[in-house]
């Protein structure tokens, strides 16, 4: 992983955003203001997060969103750690969706809506003056609240579409799709008839067929907007059990509005409200012992 | 405690009159509205029909004399069909274009909206303007060597579509979910990638449906045509040259004072209407083929 420079180095801002300054001072292991802090969000990191693939951690910086002049995201600052699952909660309205959305930068594509401040994966400055922003989102990958494949296409050129799209030359497109199909534990239910269209399939394999759509371009991290919310339990399980595989190789951030998916799935877990976080801590933590007062009444499901 | 219709208020006398009236009346409207419409295709039907039946009707070409046998409507069909074929090359293309420049481009800035309503005032503008337009500009100026010709016509008539296939393609394009558009774009894809392989294959059947539309109605005006490509007997491909269409064909036959010739306006007519409820039969096949997948 890289070095963290960019957020030690960084003075925390004083006041309101003592909240959000811990998780910077959280990467860095070496000179930590809150040891015991840092310990808690550790504890939630994989063991081995420099083993098998590389990861690539997303790190926001003073994020501020806005559409038209309304204020939807306050001065956020989260990490986001390599291959670790990462889960948004907060009532609607709090943001979570939108700062996905900041992400891979799609929120611009709302007429009206701009976002400032930084966001970082490793090195590379997404909202910089020369990245070209579909490169950005061909390294961050989304999956949709309700599954969308593409109704023109059959299953096959569903998961191709994210090649095609980008007008990338793949020499073996047919090994790929079946990869990413396997990679999303859909290929032995499809195999045989890949060529039919996407949309007959029930839900829960549309939205496992649009997870292997995004994972067929390869991204390094796939941002999940409430990818379970509109499936059966039994869909959900599935999705679940996926999103813990995914980690392996990609660093996940998943908005929910189910507390128990939450906790199930994801090493830390960020608590939002009305654009601002509340508070970052590792999941059990945020689930057993919040530090914020509102945290902890929403956990409890007293509001929102 | 049970409920029984006697608990309930009874319907006042005034209300059950009232509403006998009222369904009598819009009962009685819609007769009236279908009168005309009936009668139009009754007259049509009984003297086209015999019309058709003249032998050479749909293979001989009329022979503007005015004694001797008038012969039939096969370079006015022909000469119809090649020019609203132009027109609709030029007039499909620039329409889905301009609608996909404000669905997907323009949305809800102020020049896609002045565009919306330059479009609907084009919709509205009686067709002998196009006509007008393009006699002075192309027939009167001799553009391209010769005054009066098919592919004039073909414009005038284009300009006549091109709002139309705006309008049906605009409201198509929007109903492509967004979410389509966002799972696109969110793999990566350039804008103009998302537009061609997923905005307009899904959007396919529906455009399919209005540009026919389009062609219905260019097929049908006769004031374009009047004032670029004029009148013509003779069978002709040349684009260059006069070209007769069922509309003028059908203008100028009405005008004979002979009783055959008259006829074959019926017959012609039968034809056109024919040939326009062909291309919506078609039209609505397709939208609803597309509804069910």
């Amino acid at each position: 992983m890289n070095p963290p420079e960019t957020t030690s180095s960084k003075a925390p801002p004083s006041g309101a955003a003592d909240k959000t300054t811990k998780e910077q001072t959280d990467m860095s292991t070496a000179g930590d203001r809150s040891p015991e802090r840092a310990q808690a969000t550790r504890v939630a990191a994989k063991p081995g997060a420099g083993t098998g693939k590389a990861g690539h951690g997303v790190k926001l910086k003073d994020l501020n969103a806005y559409y038209g002049n309304q204020h939807a995201i306050k001065n956020v600052t989260i990490d986001f750690p390599a291959n670790e699952v990462t889960a948004l909660i907060g009532p609607s309205g709090s943001g979570k969706s939108t700062v996905v959305r900041c992400i891979n930068r799609m929120h611009e594509e709302i007429p009206g809506a701009r976002a400032e401040g930084r966001i970082m994966l490793d090195d590379l400055d997404v909202y910089g003056p020369n990245v070209d922003v579909t490169a950005v989102r061909r390294l961050i990958g989304m999956v949709f609240q309700k599954p969308n494949p593409f109704p023109t296409m059959s299953i096959f050129d569903n998961v191709a579409a994210g090649l095609r799209l980008t007008g990338t030359k793949s020499k073996d497109l047919r090994n790929l799709v079946e990869h990413s199909l396997q990679a999303v534990g859909l290929w032995d239910e499809v195999k045989d008839r890949l060529n039919q269209p996407g949309i007959g399939l029930s839900g829960g394999q549309q939205q496992r067929l649009c997870i292997a759509r995004t994972v067929a371009i390869e991204p390094e991290v796939i941002l999940m907007d409430e990818p379970a919310s509109a499936l059966d339990p039994i869909s959900t399980l599935k999705i679940e059990e996926l999103i813990d595989e995914l980690k392996e190789r990609y660093t996940i951030v998943i908005v929910t509005h189910n507390m128990q998916q939450a906790a199930r799935v994801a090493n830390s877990t960020v608590f939002m409200l009305e654009g601002e976080v509340i508070e970052h801590d590792a999941t059990n933590k945020i689930f057993t012992n919040p530090s914020d007062e509102r945290t902890e009444r929403y956990v409890t499901g007293k509001f929102g | 405690m049970s409920v029984a219709a006697s608990t309930l208020p009874e319907i006042s006398a005034r209300r059950r009159v009232t509403d006998k009236v009222m369904r009598g009346t819009l009962v009685a409207g819609t007769l009236i509205a279908l009168v005309p419409l009936v009668l139009i295709l009754y007259f049509l039907i009984k003297r086209g029909v015999s019309a058709w039946t003249t032998s050479g009707f749909f293979t001989t070409d009329p022979t503007g004399s005015f004694f001797g046998n008038p012969g039939g409507i096969r370079s006015a069909i022909l000469g119809s069909v090649v020019m609203v074929a132009l027109a609709s090359v030029i007039a499909i293309p620039i329409g889905i274009g301009v609608a996909l420049y404000l669905t997907e481009y323009g949305r809800d800035g102020w020049f896609a909206n002045l565009v919306r309503y330059f479009v609907d005032v084009m919709t509205g503008v009686p067709s002998i303007m196009f006509g007008l337009f393009i006699y002075i500009v192309l027939v009167k100026a001799h553009v391209g060597g010769s005054g009066f010709s098919a592919w004039k016509g073909s414009v005038a008539l284009s300009l006549l579509m091109v709002p139309i296939v705006i309008r049906s393609a605009e409201v198509v394009l929007l109903l492509v979910p967004s979410s389509l558009r966002e799972a696109a774009l969110a793999l990566g894809a350039p804008r103009w990638r998302v537009v061609a392989r997923v905005v307009l294959p899904t959007a396919a059947p529906g455009l399919v449906t209005g540009s026919l539309l389009s062609v219905a109605r260019g097929m049908g005006e006769t004031a374009p045509l009047l004032f670029t490509a004029t009148a013509a007997f003779a069978l002709t491909f040349n684009l260059g040259a006069l070209m007769n269409s069922l509309p003028v064909q059908i203008y100028t036959d009405i005008q004979s004072p002979r009783s055959e010739i008259i006829d074959r306006a019926w017959g012609a007519g039968l034809a056109l209407v024919v040939i326009v409820l062909l291309l919506n039969v078609v039209a609505r096949f397709i939208a609803s083929r597309s509804r069910q997948a």
